[in-house]
């Protein structure tokens, strides 16, 4: 289980060396008896993935092609709706909340023959950078379990390095999938906005929430991108634009390519981490990569621009667990105004409390032109850097977070701190454009070392041929 | 509440502009395919978007935009290039997203107007915009068996496709606001992107009243009435307000900026809540929706589609048929009803006294089976024939008063009864002329009467004639030969 990828299940199945049910029943089983280690998995299907398997097994007799997915265990993380599963969000609020539709990327992954083996940890919607704000329990790193997995999609991170999914499913707000993918030592990628559907996401901040692949390897990883990918009539802000074949695009030849190297990225970044990304510059000229610096000027904004609209957004997106209609409802409220107040009280996290009241002080009447209306306009200028910058240079590469994975309870008290953990994502993230985190090394104590490529809007291709050659010379 | 007497609002000028919302008549609510169906179950038309289930998001119905814009065209306005969507934040159990899709700093479209004529008076009332926004639920206080302690939420509603239409400060009283109500329902019913039917609530209307001393040229300070869901309803709750806030700047008080509710049993407005609790809605662009755009092709292309506006129609009634304004106005008051007009005026070829037959008789057999215009037995064709047979001579009108209520019985062309009942006027002069020289003949002190110059006989023998015709004589024609012959 452990070893699997995608091609390495799929050649097993056409060679009936295993069925799909066999593969779906030992992976459940392997991942049951593994989770207690890190709690990454909040619950798991076993029959919605047997049956699903069943499906790709009848495929296989029927002389038919099992799909792009077919057999895959896959995880998905619990902010992403699946039909007849709790969709807890990580939240006390919906902790009995079964959904009663799926996600249009879920309906993409079974379609392909993926099987859903379990909804993943995180932090409480999707708010967090080391999933400690779980109201179900934080997530251990299974590359040393005394530290954090990352945030938010920690859970998600967590069970593919553990072995206990081969890939799995994040969301991706301002770093949540490509700091996970980097403090466990794997590939997550955070697609272009509008890339993939966010009909059944749940929203945290809608102009910045993502749905993105994690997997061992670069070329699972875009695999199942390619599934999910392109448009949902249910999502007005997914793109139109066709989805290209992403295994054709990565040849192994990244000769000629240029790359940038942001100047306001490594005057911060010291240490190991520092080390281990300058190494991974001299290897990209080594493989042929031509590399430049590169200046992206407002990036010293983005953390600010990035917290007033992710928590403006929020402050609105989660009006609706008010207690009147599925979440779970304070008891014994006598007004109307209580039972708001006792419900949300009570349900939210402090975290998520923190956001919301960060939001609705943002929007608030007097405030809205200081503050969510000049950081829309930092917005534009940070993606106005990297558009200029992509004149220049194919992909622009980076460190994903200034420090590997840090000891659990470490920054709980220093939100601040916390918040800076994602200083080299969130710039893409608010861009919207493609960017993707791949491993490039472990520091002395063995923790590995994300980096970040960052590729123009609809540029996955030139990001996936990058990665992929870089994980294997 | 003391309310000023006519004399002393007199003295003060009131300011008037309305707001309403009109619910578009497209098949599916605004951001989802729910069904828009009336009276169905509570909870039944409902979905993951119109519930706000979480991740569930919200998709624009085209065929909303396109009322809205045909709307917006009916109302004069321009119609932006490029609009916007906001959430509008608030708390309530009937609003299952905690915020209202709407259309904040960017409408659909802005700077229209309305013409109303009071008391034969022409005016111009300014449209600021018309945006585009869904629907809340139903919040259903009693008629539970605990309704003392509960209220129940009706979803159906929810996400139902709404505009606001936001006037002008430009009205002056009561009867400007009823006129201006009327031809903007007129005009909305006209294109079809409404039923505005207030009963149902597809028409909504609030109104902003100030006064101010006449010759003032800064308006007082403005109370915003609402729940004026009937004509009548607008119309009172405006004369109330002025005369409440006439009386309360006279006695030294002062106006606050508020929210009054109109109760229509007491006939009063009443506070609501004050600018200062008033709510934070907090806006900001919806970013589940993109810009909407409406190109110009596509706006020329709905503005093509457009029927006359009952106000153009109105005036072309006047100047192409020769109508006078008032049986103009009758005629135009529904879409149907023109539309009818217009067909027994092209049909009989005289439209003047295909209106008098049409506003008259016609109308007075539909009143009294209670039926609207859409439903007449008499189809406009046929009634187009009967008028035509009246104004070529063919049958009189006596004898057409007596074809219609047979064609209203059976849905029959007039053709046949006349036919059947032998009503033709007589076109046989030979006939008419031997008639006409017995009732001579069998009224010698009559025939003296008139010549020696008591003209008034003439009617009486006249009448004799179209008695022994059985009234199938054309009454021009007796007349003519009458007097010939009697020199
Ligand atoms: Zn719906």
């Amino acid at each position: 289980m452990t070893k699997h990828t995608i091609s390495s299940v799929r050649a097993g199945l056409l060679s009936k060396e295993f069925s799909a049910v066999e593969l779906t029943r030992q992976a459940l089983s392997f991942a049951e008896a593994e989770n207690p280690k890190t709690n990454a998995y909040l619950s798991f299907s076993p029959e919605r993935a047997l049956a699903a398997a069943e499906r790709v097994d009848a495929r296989i007799a029927a002389g038919e092609d099992p799909g792009a997915l077919g057999g895959v265990p896959v995880a998905v993380k619990d902010v992403i709706l699946t039909k007849g599963l709790k969709t807890t969000c990580a939240s006390k609020l919906l902790e009995n909340f079964i959904a009663p539709y799926d996600a249009t990327a879920i309906e993409r992954i079974e379609a392909a023959g993926g099987v859903i083996i379990g909804k993943t940890n995180c932090d409480e919607f999707a708010m967090g950078s080391s999933n400690e704000n779980s109201a179900f329990g934080p997530v251990r790193n299974p590359v040393a379990l005394d530290r954090v997995p990352g945030g938010s999609s920690g859970g998600s991170a967590a069970v593919v390095a553990q072995g206990t999914a081969v890939v799995s499913l994040g969301s991706d707000t301002g770093g949540s999938i490509r700091q996970p993918a980097s403090f466990c030592g794997i590939v997550g990628v955070t697609p272009t906005y509008g890339r993939v559907s966010r009909y059944g996401l749940v929203a945290f901040a809608s102009s910045l929430d993502h749905i993105g692949p994690f997997a061992r390897n670069t070329r699972d990883a875009a695999t199942l991108l390619e599934v999910m990918a392109g448009r949902d009539p249910k999502d007005a802000t997914s793109a139109e634009a066709p989805v290209p074949s992403y295994a054709a695009s990565m040849t192994g030849n990244v000769k000629g390519l240029k790359i940038g190297i942001p100047v306001e990225y490594m005057k911060h970044a010291t240490g190991e981490t520092a080390d281990l990304v300058n190494a991974s510059f001299r290897k990209l000229q080594a493989m042929g990569c031509e590399l430049r610096e590169i200046s992206l000027p407002n990036t010293d904004y983005a953390i600010d621009t990035y917290y007033i609209i992710c928590t403006a957004e929020a402050s609105s997106n989660l009006a609706r667990y008010d207690g009147v209609r599925y979440t779970t409802r304070s008891q014994n409220s006598g007004t109307l105004s209580d039972l708001y107040k006792n419900t949300r009280g009570e349900g939210f996290g402090a975290e998520v409390k923190r956001r919301i009241m960060l939001g609705t002080y943002v929007l608030s009447h007097g405030y809205y032109d200081a503050y969510y209306k000049k950081a829309q306009m930092v917005r534009n200028l940070i993606t106005q850097d990297f558009n200029k910058a992509f004149t220049e240079v194919d992909a622009i590469v980076a460190p994903v977070s200034p420090f590997p994975a840090f000891k659990l309870g470490e920054k709980v008290n220093d939100p601040i701190s916390m918040y800076l953990s994602d200083i080299y994502t969130i710039t893409g993230s608010l861009a919207g454009i493609p960017c993707m985190s791949t491993p490039c090394g472990n520091t002395s104590e063995g923790l590995p070392v994300g980096l970040q490529i960052l590729c123009k809007h609809f540029g996955e291709e030139t990001m996936f041929r990058l990665a992929d050659a870089f994980e294997n010379s | 509440m003391e309310l000023a007497p006519p004399e002393l609002i007199a003295k003060y000028q009131p300011v008037i502009g309305l707001e309403v919302h009109v619910q578009l008549a497209t098949r599916t609510k605004i951001f989802c395919s729910c069904e828009m169906a009336f009276g169905a179950p509570p909870n039944t038309n409902v979905c993951p978007v119109c519930l706000a289930l979480p991740g569930a998001l919200p998709v624009l119905s085209m065929d909303a935009v396109e009322l809205a814009v045909k709307a917006s065209l009916a109302l004069h306005c321009r119609v932006n290039p490029v609009s916007r969507f906001a959430r509008k934040n608030y708390f309530y159990p009937d609003s299952p997203k905690g915020y209202q899709i709407s259309q904040y700093d960017e409408p659909l479209a802005e700077h229209g107007y309305v013409d109303i004529t009071v008391d034969g008076v022409k005016k111009r009332i300014g449209v600021t915009r018309v945006h585009m926004e869904d629907d809340a639920g139903k919040s259903v206080h009693d008629g539970f068996r605990d309704s003392d302690r509960n209220t129940y939420v009706d979803l159906n509603r929810c996400g139902a496709p709404l505009i606001e239409i936001v006037s002008e400060p430009d009205m002056r009283s009561s009867d400007e606001a009823y006129a201006y109500l009327t031809e903007l329902k007129q005009a909305l019913q006209f294109v079809e992107v409404s039923t505005c039917d207030m009963e149902k609530g597809h028409l909504r209307c609030d109104a902003n009243v100030s006064v101010m001393l006449k010759g003032a040229e800064k308006f007082g300070t403005r109370a915003e009435v609402k729940n004026l869901n009937s004509f009548r309803f607008l119309k009172l709750a405006i004369d109330y307000e002025i005369a409440r806030q006439v009386a309360l700047v006279e006695s030294g008080g002062r106006m606050v900026q508020e929210t009054r509710l109109f109760n229509a049993d007491s006939g009063e407005t009443v506070s609501m809540r004050s600018k200062e609790d008033a709510h934070d809605y907090r806006y900001f662009p919806e970013p589940d929706l993109v810009p909407l755009r409406v190109s110009d092709e596509w706006k020329a292309r709905l503005a093509a589609s457009m029927p006359e506006l009952p106000a153009d129609k109105r005036q072309r009634f006047v100047t192409e048929y020769g109508l006078r304004e008032y049986d103009a106005q009758v005629l135009t008051l529904t879409r149907p009803m023109s539309e009818f007009y217009e067909e027994v005026a092209s049909v009989s070829g005289d439209p003047k006294t295909a209106a008098n037959w049409l506003m008259g008789d016609l109308a007075g057999l539909l009143k009294a089976a209670g039926k609207e215009i859409e439903e007449s037995p008499v189809s406009a064709k046929h009634l187009g024939e009967l008028v035509a047979m009246v104004s070529k001579g063919e049958l009189t009108g006596k004898s057409a008063k007596d074809v219609l209520p047979k064609m209203f019985e059976t849905g029959e062309a007039p053709g046949p009864i006349v036919d059947r009942e032998g009503l033709k006027t007589m076109s046989d002069m030979g006939a008419v002329e031997k008639i006409i020289d017995d009732v001579i003949a069998a009224n010698p002190k009559q025939v003296e009467q008139y010549k020696s110059g008591k003209t008034a006989v003439m009617g009486f023998l006249v009448g004799q004639v179209m008695k022994a015709s059985r009234g199938q004589a054309a009454a021009n024609v007796v007349n003519d030969m009458l007097k010939t012959k009697l020199g």
